[in-house]
């Protein structure tokens, strides 16, 4: 059952007449008959979640938005920048006026003047296409003044980002929405408050697949939504499958299904002749876990990747077999954000650029044992000291991945000589600082 | 040459009338000025900058913050290819290797025929078609050299038709 990639079963779903044929933008009229805190209260019920990685219930985050405030914005979140994701591109290729039809109604709900939908610059594409969809729907009367003769107006903008994987942190769109450096920003006062969202006015950002969930509760009602799913996470999912499998791409399945359903009965189980190793549930951002009987049975919903000590996040499923040396596939993550730390907090940017300093070393076999322990020592001193997450992000390839397969690192250190410190000599330290 | 062109005045009044302030409007400018010029010139930047009512330096730091926006003169195929993670688990890395080998570049270098500019860039969202990499902005995937060495060879014809 596919809730958001409906393209699946309904071809040309993207285009208007297509989506219309099959019940577009009929919860959006819906909603438009309702009280806009109504529409909150259903959204609210559905125990709906944001799917960008937080989990933050969706409807409870509406509700912060000020009634009185003349100006208000939907900000959309179509950053899509976590190593391994690539679901929101599908929603908006596939199934875009759906999207749309969500964001209106996140609109009408807390009575906004305009939506931007913020685009990863590299959806060049995507983005042009998106703006041709927003045309049909202006000129169907969706969008634009006194919207189905309510009296309310509201526009619909797509803004395309440059390459920044930071301004998919919300702060750190708003800042790039508004010409400024894409860097977080100091909270409170959140964007949901006056004084903290776009242009300083109250904003709600969410996700791509947040949004495109809300015409199908508003059509079905909160209670079906929770018929899907388990109690915590209720709905569907996009599942992001890469790396080791025999059919990567995305599946929507119901939260709670098992890594093992999902990798093996849907993702076709790892290559000829080999066996998992390790898996990365949520990209680059999340603790890694190895790959066992108990991992396997662990059913991918928020709690349930809490309670074998990951995070769903956005479910951005990297899979690695056998082959992969887990240091290699942490010194990789780490070089992703060094170059994506945004250079304003120290911790986070010299952090980052230390650990890809230290484990280039280990991985060149120039590294000590005591080497391992400075990467640790380097990470957890990064986690909790920043303005945003991506420092917390960062930290955890090396924790985790040095808690979870330490041979992985050991192999590559240096081993002691008999009775002799194993700490690198002074010559390739001052060359590794350099 | 200039953003001022008449051929853009379209595009651009488009991008202000979607704005309540002039400075939102830098990144969209940004990207005409790179359509227009090849690159972010010193010329570009000046523009930019009274068009939104900036700075000179602030459009610079703008530009200079995301990967984006070059700020050096680029070949004519600006070939962007993903090494990340999940890229590399499905052959990214030697595929850049042989890329940048059958070009004859470095990392961030363009071929001698100036019509190449190859370099690695982070998760483009793909990573179910690796190796890919995108070309002027637009996605190309589930490549492999023999495609990439018939896309480059019709790059060159092409050129040498043109220069005729």
């Amino acid at each position: 059952m596919h809730i958001l990639l409906r393209a699946r079963e309904i071809p040309d779903i993207h285009k208007y007449d297509v989506y219309v044929k099959n019940g577009g933008y009929k919860a959006f009229e819906t909603a438009l008959k309702m009280k806009p805190e109504e529409v909150i209260d259903v959204v609210k019920a559905s125990n709906l979640r944001g799917r960008g990685g937080a989990g933050f219930p969706a409807g409870v985050k509406w509700s912060f938005i000020p009634k009185n405030e003349p100006v208000k914005y939907v900000a959309v979140n179509a950053d899509e920048s976590e190593t391994g994701t690539f679901k929101d591109r599908e929603i908006m290729e596939t199934n875009p006026h759906q999207l749309i039809e969500g964001a209106l109604i996140c609109a009408w709900a807390i009575q906004a003047t305009a939506v931007y939908i913020y685009l990863r610059g590299e959806f060049w594409d995507v983005a042009h296409e998106l703006d041709k969809h927003i045309a049909e729907a202006y000129k169907a009367g969706y969008i634009g003044e006194n919207i189905q003769g309510t009296g309310w107006t509201c526009n619909v903008y797509t803004h395309l980002g440059a390459g920044a994987y930071i301004c998919g942190e919300e702060s750190a769109l708003l800042n790039s929405l508004e010409g400024k450096l894409g860097q977080p920003r100091v909270r409170p006062p959140f964007p949901a408050q006056k004084g903290g969202g776009l242009y300083g006015e109250a904003t709600v950002v969410n996700n791509v697949e947040t949004l495109t969930n809300v015409p199908w509760i508003i059509n079905n009602g909160a209670d079906e939504f929770k018929k899907i799913g388990t109690e915590n996470s209720a709905g569907t999912k996009i599942f992001c499958v890469s790396g080791h499998v025999q059919k990567p791409g995305n599946y929507e399945l119901p939260m709670g299904i098992t890594l093992r359903e999902l990798l093996y009965d849907y993702a076709g189980g790892p290559p000829e002749g080999r066996s998992f190793k390790g898996i990365l549930p949520s990209g680059g951002s999340g603790p890694v876990i190895r790959v066992n009987d108990t991992t396997l049975d662990a059913p991918l919903s928020y709690e349930g990747m809490e309670k074998i000590g990951t995070i769903l996040g956005s479910a951005s499923i990297i899979v690695m077999d056998e082959t992969v040396d887990m240091a290699w596939a942490a010194s990789k993550i780490i070089k992703f954000f060094t170059h994506e730390s945004c250079g304003k907090c120290a911790p986070c940017r010299e952090g980052t650029y230390w650990l890809d300093k230290v484990l280039d070393r280990i991985m060149a076999g120039q590294g000590s044992l005591d080497d391992i322990k400075l990467i640790e020592n380097v990470a957890k001193n990064m986690q909790g000291t920043t303005l945003c997450a991506l420092g917390d992000f960062a930290a955890n390839p090396v924790i985790h991945t040095v808690k979870q397969f330490p041979e992985d690192f050991a192999k590559h250190a240096r081993q002691p000589e008999n009775g002799k410190s194993n700490k690198p000599a002074a010559k390739q330290k001052a060359t590794a600082g350099g | 040459m200039s953003i001022h062109d008449e051929k853009y005045a379209e595009r651009i009044a488009a991008q202000f009338a979607k704005y309540p302030t002039k400075r939102s409007v830098v990144m969209p400018l940004l990207y005409i000025a790179q359509e227009e010029y090849g690159w972010i010139s010193p010329e570009a930047i000046q523009e930019v900058a009274e068009l939104c009512d900036m700075d000179s330096t602030q459009v610079k730091s703008i530009a200079g913050f995301y990967t984006m926006y070059s700020e050096k003169p680029k070949g004519k195929h600006w070939l962007q290819v993903c090494t990340d993670l999940p890229c590399a688990l499905r052959g990214a890395d030697e595929f850049y290797e042989e890329l940048k080998a059958y070009l004859e570049v470095e990392d961030g270098g363009t071929s001698r025929d100036g019509l190449f500019t190859v370099e690695h860039v982070m998760c483009l969202a793909a990573c179910d078609k690796a190796p890919m990499l995108q070309c002027n902005f637009h996605f190309m995937e589930n490549l492999d050299m023999d495609k990439m060495k018939t896309f480059i060879e019709e790059k060159r014809a092409e050129a040498k038709k043109q220069e005729e």
